[in-house]
């Protein structure tokens, strides 16, 4: 994939310089799902990710060829892109303590 | 959740659109394919044919329907897809470079996702939904949806996504194909057919006495008259072909034309022209009785009429039966270089019935020859149950007939064993029936032949002796007499019998014509003698008569001289002369 189709219009990326956390979430549509994963996810990262952390946002409706490009099946779905090696949640991310164990940002930190 | 809920529609108007698979043997037995637009179900356990299955009503629909494909796998990736297809002969990749067929491989590991708050699968729908539009896809295969089920954490959301997704595909109006791994006491693992419900497809892979077969049964086809039976089917290098049996009726078309046998003597048994074009023939016989080399005096006949023989083997090997034939007198070689007659060896365990049947399909697709001999078709009966055996000779001889080929199938029976019992099962397939046989006595063992059945002509019905000797195969007549069928040395030594009595006859006959010529001649001598006496006494009468007459003759001169010496009158002369006449007879 071209660097360019690979970033689409990210919405959300406070401290773009230190951005340590690479993360992209996949949605549809700005549906009530979306909204909540997005409000869930960034007051997570306020919350854990401190050095730094940008977040991009696919509308997999808008792109859908990104659906089997990265693997995805179920939305929403985080991935987290950096650090290494890449972990996949799923889920409007309203359970924090499954959030942390599936991003593992205690050990990254 | 096995509902058997049929509902056959009764009128033809009603009938659900088909969306041909172009399967060998599929279309036939569900009346025209699967349900267009709708989702099938293909279920069945590990390396039953699946994804082959699956992966061959894509490319099948996209090379001859042109009804382009979607493939999502879930298990393999396009590269295995790929080579595994290449193997039944499928350009996958040629297709998916066309955009005939769109691959996507659903790449899962259920390590690395975790679950965090409400979600669907929305992500697969998008995807497929991208998919199908891409290539404006027709056709729909779903290779294996069950890996979701180990995948993905939360079975309540899977089961009412999948419910969703099927309801989906269904608008989309694309025809689906989904497969699924075979349960414990349901059709599938995961319980699939609840949410599939058009049409159920079930494949099998069962091993009977260490060989296997595969068998596809249409479980479930919604609004549709179809084949309940299992069909066996076989996985060639051509792709998935099932063998229907009950799909071909019995409409061939039949010839009355007849061919001979080779053996003369064995057309005049049979109404003098031999059997019937496209009949099915069964000669049965112990071991050692001579099947082989009638059905290669067969093969021969139909060789020298310029037709093409077509020989399957099944204990020799060909250049064995070139041999064996050779000792009475038949030459096969020559036929084999002009290509009239070929052969066909393999040892019957090699594989299964069906795979059997499969080659022999293709060989005689391949060769279309005017006979087939099946030489025995008892070993090929050792390759599976009898009843599939009877199957797959029942198929055989459909598609022999349809094709107006001649089958010869020999049988060995065993030695003590009922014949009739044992052929019962396949004599009734077929249209003659020869037996071999063999008698025992007199210190010898000898074969007699016979026609037990042959429709549709008249036949002898006489036991004749079987000869093979190095000049071929010869039919004589078996003295049949009081004492019962005389074969072999018996029937020469009863023939030499009367022999010596038609002599004994002849002899008598002959001494008898003797003394009747003999008495004719003594009798002949006898009437000669009388004759001879008779006409010597006829010689003395005559002389006798004769002297009367001249010495009366002398009489009556001397009176006239007299008379007239006396000077008597002419008158008194006259009246004198009949005088003395009357003297003369009184005297």
């Amino acid at each position: 994939m071209k660097p360019k189709m690979t970033r689409p219009p990210a919405t959300a990326s406070p401290r773009p310089r230190a951005a340590c956390w690479q993360l992209r979430l996949y949605v549809i549509d700005r549906t009530f799902k979306s909204v909540t994963a997005l409000a869930n996810l960034k007051e997570f990262c306020e919350t854990h990710a401190k050095d730094g952390y940008r977040i991009t946002v696919i509308d997999l409706l808008r792109y859908p060829q990104r659906a089997k490009a990265d693997q995805i099946l179920a939305v929403p779905t985080v991935v987290r892109r950096l650090p290494k090696p890449m972990r996949t949640i799923i889920g409007n991310l309203s359970d924090p303590g499954r959030l942390l164990a599936g991003l593992d940002l205690h050990h990254a930190a | 959740m096995k509902k058997p809920t049929r509902q056959k529609t009764s009128s033809p108007a009603a009938r659900l659109p088909r969306c041909r698979t172009g399967i060998q043997g599929l279309d036939e037995i569900t009346d025209g394919g699967l349900p267009r637009g709708r989702p099938t179900l293909v279920c069945g356990g590990a390396g039953c044919g699946k994804t082959l299955l699956a992966a061959e009503f894509l490319v099948r629909g996209a090379v001859l329907f042109d009804e382009p494909g979607v493939l999502m796998a879930f298990e393999e990736t396009e590269k295995e897809l790929t080579a595994n297809v290449a193997s039944l002969g499928f350009d996958l990749a040629g297709l998916v470079r066309r955009k005939r067929i769109l691959v996507d491989y659903v790449h899962i590991e259920s390590g690395e996702m975790q679950e965090s708050g409400e979600y669907d699968l929305e992500g697969l729908f998008v995807r497929l939904g991208h998919a199908i539009d891409s290539i404006g896809a027709k056709r729909v295969v779903l290779d294996t949806l069950e890996v979701l089920f180990s995948s993905l954490p939360n079975e309540a959301v899977l089961r009412s996504e999948l419910r969703r997704l099927f309801r989906w595909l269904k608008e989309k109006g694309v025809t689906a194909v989904i497969t699924a791994e075979r349960g414990i006491g349901q059709l599938t693992r995961h319980g699939l057919e609840e949410y599939v419900s058009d049409c159920v497809i079930m494949l099998d892979h069962r091993v009977n006495d260490q060989i296997a077969t595969r068998h596809l049964r249409v479980v479930k086809y919604r609004g549709a008259l179809h084949g309940t039976n299992e069909f066996p089917f076989l996985i060639g290098n051509e792709g998935i072909s099932v063998l229907p049996i009950t799909s071909l009726g019995l409409n061939h078309h039949i010839s009355s034309e007849r061919i001979a046998t080779g053996i003369p003597r064995l057309d005049a048994m049979l109404g003098g022209r031999g059997f019937f074009r496209g009949s099915s023939i069964l000669l049965t016989g112990t071991s050692g009785t001579g099947k082989t080399l009638v059905s290669a005096n067969f093969a021969h006949a139909a060789c020298k009429r310029g037709e093409r023989a077509l020989f399957f083997s099944f204990e020799e090997s060909p250049n064995q039966i070139i041999r064996n034939v050779h000792s009475i007198g038949l030459r096969l070689e020559p036929w084999v270089k002009r290509g009239l007659l070929r052969f066909h060896s393999a040892r019957p365990s090699l594989y299964g019935l069906e795979m059997h049947l499969a080659t022999m399909f293709r060989e005689i697709a391949a060769f279309k020859p005017d006979v087939v001999v099946v030489d025995p078709i008892t070993s090929l009966m050792d390759a599976g149950t009898a009843s599939e055996a009877k199957g797959m000779v029942t198929r055989l001889i459909d598609y022999l007939k349809a094709s107006q080929v001649t089958s010869l199938f020999t049988s060995l029976t065993q030695v003590g064993h009922a014949l009739q019992q044992s052929e019962s099962a396949m004599s009734s397939l077929m249209d003659a029936w020869l037996l071999l046989q063999d008698f025992e006595g007199n210190g010898e063992r000898n074969r007699v032949f016979y026609v037990l059945k042959a429709r549709g002509m008249a036949h002898s019905n006489q036991i004749r002796e079987f000869l093979i000797s190095n000049h071929g195969i010869d039919i004589v007549d078996a003295y049949i007499g009081a004492s019962g069928v005389l074969t072999g040395s018996a029937r020469v030594a009863q023939g030499d019998l009367e022999k010596a009595a038609v002599l004994v006859n002849q002899q008598e006959a002959a001494r008898l014509k003797r003394e009747v010529e003999r008495k004719r001649m003594a009798i002949e001598r006898q009437i000669s003698g009388l004759r001879s006496d008779y006409e010597a006494e006829a010689v003395e009468l005559r002389r006798i008569a004769e002297q009367v007459g001249t010495s009366t003759l002398m009489l009556t001169n001397d009176r006239a001289a007299s008379g007239r010496l006396r000077q008597a009158d002419v008158k008194v002369a006259a009246t004198t002369r009949g005088r003395a006449a009357r003297n003369g007879r009184e005297s």
